[in-house]
């Protein structure tokens, strides 16, 4: 299947409904599709191709869906990109895609202007909101096939330059179907998304309720926290995605209790794990919401889900596997390990990507030969312990493993404990280098307003409850903690 | 003691507002198309993160307290609006 049929189905269907609510006003399911084919034509008529990649630099709005659908339309490859990206990654992106085509907004123009000058591949530049698409809608016949790419998302990842994953149309809808195979998603839903669509968590909001039919509100972002309160009130909002970070600042909201947030019935969690002390706030804060705590990464979409029946049972596990997937542990030297033990996550399904864009040797590290000839398994890079049952527990990015004492240290362990005090908001825990030990441990500690502790105070909390080598020798207090444009921290950043 | 006029106090606080801008978030872009009442967020300058690092900012530099209600876009997203807000707290505190 191809992943436009999404909008396609639901606008034949559904014409008349909403699909997205956003800062220029609400857009039914036909409109979009109509926009999208006019796109399209429009498109193809300046060359672009099957095959062809096209990015797509804006924000969040109706017209970079638009984009995204007509860019499938022609059998072209998307490539949405964070509106934040500077002139310097944008050229250095557009020549890694080689790109045909990018599709931006006029408050992006400084931005892109310097980023063209340096990418010669880039033949069109449509700039949606002041450019108008009358092309009429041109009678097509899909070229694509459900194995060919329909997008390349980039990750920055926790080193180097940024890698493009490319993914075809048979990953994109076989991980919204597997995710829409315990998440539930419904026609009648209300779905507020403050994440970017270059992130692929924010990008399958969209694409997921296009599939059944629901209706999404597009905002920016979290940035102004009581303006995504008072949407989400506004618009009877019934989901609500979000990462640790945007939780923080809704839950830190003394007046969250002004707005009638009833309708909210289900509230996920990606992109980082949450503290035990965060999980308890939000169910506290929305006491009538079934809460998801998710684990992913970009190269397969998601991988685990926590049933929130487990929520109370094992707060801290990421879940289990997703459905169409099978996945287990190994040890470093690729054994499969049984339950119980810590290992290198290995992902088996449908939704695992293609490779890294013209990045075979990363490619190659990630993706190994699988059990049948030819198929290709997901190797995460992260490590994870599992208990008796199976149910999944974060350990650390491979590369984030800290050495000691000559003893591995999880940096998530450490924070763990760390979250026990009242008032931290956030921690992170890195190696840093120590003529002694190799590495020594060093907490990154952001506090709440009016929180006081010395440094002495979180090492001896620590103390208390770790192995002595896991206990940080320096604590350091910071007002925020780097972090990716997708709100991950950015432990390199530290140390 | 004379008081500063109203008008070059909010100027000079915009002044440094942009330069503290330019330093931390648009990294080499051109600092000189982000217009008096251009919105950060509008002009994809400032993410949510940003937003509370600008208010750690000015509450370490000028001594202030944002509060909760003050945290809108009204306020923090444009020179302008950071200008008129700063100035309102500051008299503020000064008066109290």
């Amino acid at each position: 299947m191809l992943l436009h049929r999404f909008l396609e189905g639901t606008a034949a269907r559904l014409p008349g409904k909403v699909a997205l609510v956003c800062e220029e006003g609400e857009h039914t399911y036909g409109e979009l599709n109509e926009r999208a084919e006019r796109l399209a034509a429009t498109l193809a008529r300046r060359g672009v191709r099957r095959g062809d990649r096209v990015a797509i630099f804006m924000p969040n709005c109706a017209r970079a869906v638009v984009a995204i659908y007509a860019v499938l339309k022609l059998g072209a490859v998307f490539a949405a990109l964070n509106p934040l990206t500077r002139t310097e990654k944008l050229a250095h992106i557009l020549n890694d895609l080689r790109a045909a085509c990018l599709i931006t907004h006029s408050s992006l123009r400084a931005v892109c202007d310097g980023a063209l000058a340096r990418a010669k591949t880039v033949h069109t530049c449509l700039v949606a909101d002041e450019n108008h698409f009358h092309a009429a809608p041109a009678a097509r016949r899909d070229e694509a096939i459900d194995q060919d790419l329909a997008a390349i998302i980039y990750t920055s990842g926790s080193t180097g330059e940024p890698k493009g994953v490319m993914l075809t149309h048979h990953n994109m809808v076989s991980a919204a179907n597997s995710v829409m195979a315990y998440l539930d998603y419904r026609e009648d839903d209300v779905i507020l998304c403050a994440l970017p669509l270059a992130f692929s968590y924010g990008l399958y909001q969209v694409l997921m309720g296009c599939k059944v039919g629901a209706t999404v509100v597009l905002e920016r972002s979290f940035a102004f926290p009581k303006r995504i309160l008072e949407v989400a009130a506004q618009a009877r909002a019934t989901v609500l995605p979000a990462v640790p970070t945007a939780f923080n600042l809704l839950t830190n909201l003394v007046t969250l209790s002004r707005y009638d947030l009833g309708r909210l019935r289900l509230i996920t969690n990606a992109a980082a794990p949450l503290s035990e002390e965060q999980i308890r706030r939000l169910r506290a804060a929305f006491p009538q919401a079934t809460f998801f705590s998710m684990y992913g990464q970009t190269e397969c979409k998601r991988v685990t889900y926590l049933p929130p029946e487990q929520l109370d049972v094992r707060p801290l596990s990421v879940g289990r596997g997703m459905p169409n997937q099978e996945h287990w542990l190994v040890d470093e030297a690729g054994r499969r390990l049984p339950n119980g033990a810590t290992g290198e996550l290995v992902i088996r399904g449908s939704h695992v990507m293609r490779g890294y864009w013209e990045k075979p040797a990363a490619t190659a590290e990630r993706l190994k030969p699988g059990p049948l000839p030819g198929e290709r398994v997901l190797c995460t890079g992260d490590i994870f312990r599992t208990d008796g049952e199976g149910y999944l527990y974060f350990v650390a990015r491979k590369d984030d493993i800290i050495k000691s004492r000559g003893e591995k240290v999880s940096p998530r362990e450490v924070e763990n404990v760390i979250f026990r005090l009242p008032g931290v908001l956030e921690a992170a825990v890195v190696g840093v280098p120590d003529a002694v030990f190799g590495q020594a441990v060093k907490a990154f500690v952001v506090l709440g307003p009016g929180r006081r502790y010395s440094e002495r105070e979180i090492i001896g909390h620590c103390g208390a409850r770790l192995e002595s080598y896991m206990v940080p020798k320096y604590v350091e207090f910071v007002d925020g903690l780097p972090k990716t444009d997708n709100g991950k921290i950015k432990r390199q950043a530290l140390g | 003691m004379e008081a500063i006029k109203p008008q070059q106090e909010q100027e000079a606080i915009k002044a440094q507002v942009r330069q503290y801008i330019a330093a931390n978030f648009l990294m080499g872009a051109n600092v000189a198309e982000l217009g008096d009442d251009d919105s950060f967020m509008g002009q994809n300058v400032i993410d949510s993160a940003g937003v509370l690092e600008l208010i750690a900012h000015l509450e370490q530099t000028y001594g202030i307290k944002v509060d909760e209600d003050e945290m809108i876009p009204d306020n923090l997203d444009s020179l302008n609006g950071v200008g008129r807000y700063l100035q309102r707290k500051l008299n503020g505190a000064r008066a109290a």
